[in-house]
């Protein structure tokens, strides 16, 4: 394990320079490969299509998931579609290419590094032969070939789409490829494990410990390296869109081993989401963004008003969207949009249970194209809304509101996607890498799949080409010092005894989080966030009840291992806030802005990515920082007046 | 309507496959009306913490639809009395004041009970190994526009695609069985160019391996297209038979 870091990029131009490194990297014959052992943990696209890609290669894996099939993972929800940069020609190809790695580290805000983003760019046409070949049923044209949209503010039309189910289908291709391989016997598929710990030997991550959430025993992994792709950390917030479980434990584990962790303050809010009904609710729902094109967001002028939206007559109303930014109005970047709202619903004009909510009006587009060109433009997300709100959005206008999305931190990796623990690979929304501090929409699915199918299958041979074998003396040791530590928490949690059920806790740190270190930051709400958690972190394992169960399965105690990690997660997450003086993409700190309200970026301070380290002596972060050139593009400044 | 209804849950409680299951009854008071079945159960289960009495066991994850993870009988029927509807979509305004709302698991020999609501449908994803893919390998792959596509046919594709893996098809039917499961992901890939080499032997292992995981034969009744979430129509199954 090195304290320098080093994110290992390619020398000279960044244009090519992957087929370049990759030319350099070491390979092994298929005979070698076969007696190598490989544990990814995660199966959604990321982890699925690594799984399928090294299995096919010859490696002999075994894949670890919470869930009880690869089908469920968290990437099927992904509703938009995936970019990629196809043309007809090669003078074309560049081009087009360009767009993308421009868009992608704009998009941003210079946060990233280049040379990773150029790579996501030149590898995103085959991603897309890629899936059609595993029977990915994209739209088509009625030419045959492949249908695109223009998706989340691109100006070109790039995103390749499965009606609004695109993640599903292409994590159903990554799955039915990881499926063959299972019948081959390549691949050893481990399910309902929640990953509770990493195995470290000589510096080299060499297993994991799992808890096995049918009986509650704990297992032991062993493998030549790992490979980490549990995806977001969205859940700290409580109300997220993300699925109920997704869940920052591994990754959490792994950085309290020594992997460190990149820019954990960097999470996307998304603008159109349905808002909470009651203090139940579980999650919240996302509409796709597409619908700011045909829907005007508005509220009314008077505060708390009561009044039924169709009632609210024109002149009451403030489309303060359109009045705040005249040339792009309701089509606003996702950060800017959910910040005016957040800003507006704040001063007391929201709608809704708590006042969270504005209303999105398709009247103005209905009166002009149609019903049924809407119904068509939007039919099953219309659908989707009236069954969770009982309201039809083609008659009252729809509740929306900003929620936690995507988090673009995540485990420091360099250009190999390997973290500064040797063997360590982390991929997908994991990691930390193109999407800088704010990830272009449609980019997910496809980070995820250039890291799954093309990236880490050539970066892990090389790195096991050049691994000496395991040390089989001390990984016993290894492994019984893990166990015993997972045990000691476990036990640890159920021996509180308090009173009150995990999510009683998990809503409190959501609101300190989603108030003090979500959409809109600054130094006083970061410092008592602090303090907030701190108090939090107490009253949780002073208070804490988990049921006797008299049987191995315990859904309790799975949530309360998941949120003790996401409590420590959130103290790093607001001291990476405090110290990023500036605002950048969806961080914005209001002590840093313009004064047309716009995110004010300091190139001379923080064009870099702020690196944590946990020391374990003595149980602290320090705060390192790996510095960001731009070659190929020039810094600037985003505007969107 | 009430903005707060009160509900009586009637639930199947079983500690394992093993052990023996009887129902239990449980009221739950002021439940919005905004919010999910599911989430109702939510709310159930941090009443039953506090009291440390063992929670309602029950599969979900995504809550919105498309993980395919939830799914138990309510009032008898697969996802609930909503058609087209998830279990995790069916919200507590559907449901009367004071409604006596019972829940089982999916009742079905290849899915053996976990805990309470939650079974081991561990059966389907080895359907899908037996044979559900095309045999390709990640690069060597042709330019994905070289084959056209009509959009009707892709279309088609997709619709079949959708099906989520939940198994109400399964436990919609009185013989248990997947045929709806296997036919969607045949013509899935079937109705593809890319999926007419190997179409044969597909149908032939995914076919077989049903009968290897105990699912019965096709009862002709339809209920599975009834109970199917993503509306998947059973008209596959004799597509299935025919090709």
């Amino acid at each position: 394990m090195n304290n320098v870091i080093n994110p290992n990029l390619p020398t000279g131009e960044v244009e090519g320079a992957w087929q370049k490194t990759v030319k350099n990297l070491s390979n092994l014959t298929t005979e070698k490969k076969n007696k190598f052992e490989i544990i990814i943990v995660g199966c959604g696209l990321s982890g699925s299509s690594a799984a399928a890609t090294l299995a096919e290669e010859g490696f002999k894996i075994k894949l670890l998931t919470y869930h009880d099939s690869p089908r469920r993972a968290h990437s099927v929800s992904a509703q938009g579609g995936i970019n990629a940069a196809r043309s007809l020609s090669d003078e074309e190809n560049k081009v087009v290419i360009d767009q993308l790695f421009k868009d992608t580290v704009l998009g941003g805000d210079f946060r990233a590094r280049e040379a990773s983003c150029q790579r996501l760019s030149e590898l995103s046409s085959s991603i897309i032969d890629q899936c059609v070949s595993q029977g990915v049923p994209f739209a088509r044209e009625y030419d045959g070939t492949l249908a695109t949209r223009r998706f989340g503010g691109a100006v070109v039309s790039r995103t390749f789409y499965a009606r609004g189910q695109t993640g599903q289908q292409l994590l159903y291709g990554a799955y039915q490829s990881l499926s063959r391989q299972v019948n081959l016997g390549n691949i050893e598929l481990i399910t309902k494990r929640d990953v509770l710990d990493l195995v470290i030997v000589n510096d080299i991550a060499r297993g994991v410990i799992a808890r096995n959430l049918i009986n509650g025993n704990l297992e032991t992994y062993k493998g030549h390296c790992v490979v980490l792709a549990t995806g977001g950390y969205s859940n700290v917030y409580y109300l997220s869109t993300n699925s109920l479980k997704s869940n920052a434990t591994a990754i959490w584990r792994a950085h309290k081993r020594g992997a460190n962790f990149a820019n954990p303050s960097f999470t996307q809010i998304h603008p159109t989401c349905i808002p909470p009904g009651d203090i139940y609710q579980s999650k919240l729902t996302l509409m796709s963004e597409s619908l700011r094109n045909d829907g005007r967001i508005w509220l009314p002028k008077k505060i708390d008003s009561k009044d039924d939206p169709e009632n609210i007559p024109e002149h009451e109303r403030d489309y303060f969207l359109e009045r705040q930014y005249p040339k792009y109005g309701n089509l606003v970047p996702r950060d800017v949009a959910s910040r005016r709202a957040r800003e507006i619903c704040e001063k007391g004009f929201g709608i809704g249970f708590g006042g969270k909510g504005v209303y999105l009006d398709l009247q103005d587009s209905i009166k002009k194209d149609g019903l049924k060109v809407i119904k068509a433009k939007y039919g099953n997300l219309l659908e989707m809304y009236e069954r969770i709100v009982g309201e039809d959005p083609t008659k009252v206008p729809m509740k929306i509101y900003p929620a936690p999305h995507y988090t673009m931190g995540g485990l420091w990796v360099d250009y190999n996607l390997m973290s500064n623990i040797d063997g360590l690979f982390v991929l997908g929304e994991a990691n930390y890498s193109v999407h800088g501090a704010n990830r272009l929409g449609a980019n997910a699915l496809l980070q995820c799949l250039c890291d799954g199918y093309f990236i880490s299958p050539k970066t892990i041979t090389s790195w096991l080409a050049n691994n000496k074998g395991i040390d089989n003396r001390r990984i016993d040791e290894a492994c019984k010092e893990a166990l015993n530590y997972v045990d000691k928490k476990i036990k640890a949690l159920l021996k509180i005894k308090g009173e009150k059920p995990v999510d009683y806790f998990h809503r409190a740190l959501g609101e300190i989080m989603i108030s003090k270190c979500g959409i809109s930051r600054n130094r006083n709400d970061l410092k008592s966030a602090l303090e907030e958690v701190e108090i939090l972190s107490n009253n949780f394992y002073s208070n804490l009840k988990i049921p006797e169960t008299n049987s191995g399965l315990n859904v309790e105690l799975e949530k309360a291992l998941r949120l003790e990690d996401f409590i420590e997660l959130s103290i790093l997450m607001i001291k990476d806030a405090i110290e990023r003086e500036e605002s950048c993409g969806a961080h914005f700190r209001e002590e840093y802005q313009t004064k047309e309200g716009e995110a004010k970026r300091n190139d001379d301070l923080f064009s870099h990515i702020a690196v944590w380290k946990f020391n374990s002596d003595n149980n602290s972060h320090m705060r390192f920082s790996e510095d960001l050139n731009f070659k190929k593009i020039n810094l600037n400044t985003r505007n969107y007046k | 309507m009430k903005d707060f209804i009160s509900v009586k849950f009637k639930v199947w409680r079983q500690v394992s496959n093993e052990s023996n299951g009887s129902y239990e009854e449980f009221s739950l008071e002021k439940v919005s009306v905004k919010i999910s079945l599911l989430e109702a159960l939510d709310q159930l289960n941090e009443e039953l913490t506090t009291k440390n009495i063992r929670p309602v066991t029950f599969d979900h994850d995504c809550r919105e639809g498309i993980c395919g993870s939830c799914g138990f009988l309510v009032n008898g029927q697969p996802h609930g009395p909503k058609k087209g509807t998830t279990t995790c979509q069916l919200y507590m305004r559907n449901f009367k004041d004071n409604a006596l709302i019972i829940l089982e698991p999916w009742r079905a020999k290849s899915f053996p009970i976990i805990q309470d609501l939650s079974v081991d449908r561990n059966a389907l994803d080895k359907l899908i190994i037996s044979g559900g893919y095309f045999s390709t390998e990640t690069g060597n792959v042709p330019d994905a526009n070289l084959i056209p596509i009509s959009p009707k046919k892709a279309f088609s594709s997709f619709e079949t695609a959708t099906c989520i893996g939940c198994g109400a098809c399964v436990a919609g039917c009185k013989n248990a069985s997947s045929s709806l499961f296997v036919a969607a992901k045949l013509a899935h890939l079937g109705q593809l160019p890319q999926g007419i080499n190997g179409k044969k032997e597909r149908s032939i292992k995914m076919r077989k391996q049903m009968t290897i995981e105990g699912f019965g034969q096709c009862s002709n009744n339809l209920e599975c297209e009834a109970v199917c979430p993503k509306e998947i129509s059973a008209d596959w199954i004799s597509w299935m038979n025919k090709s």
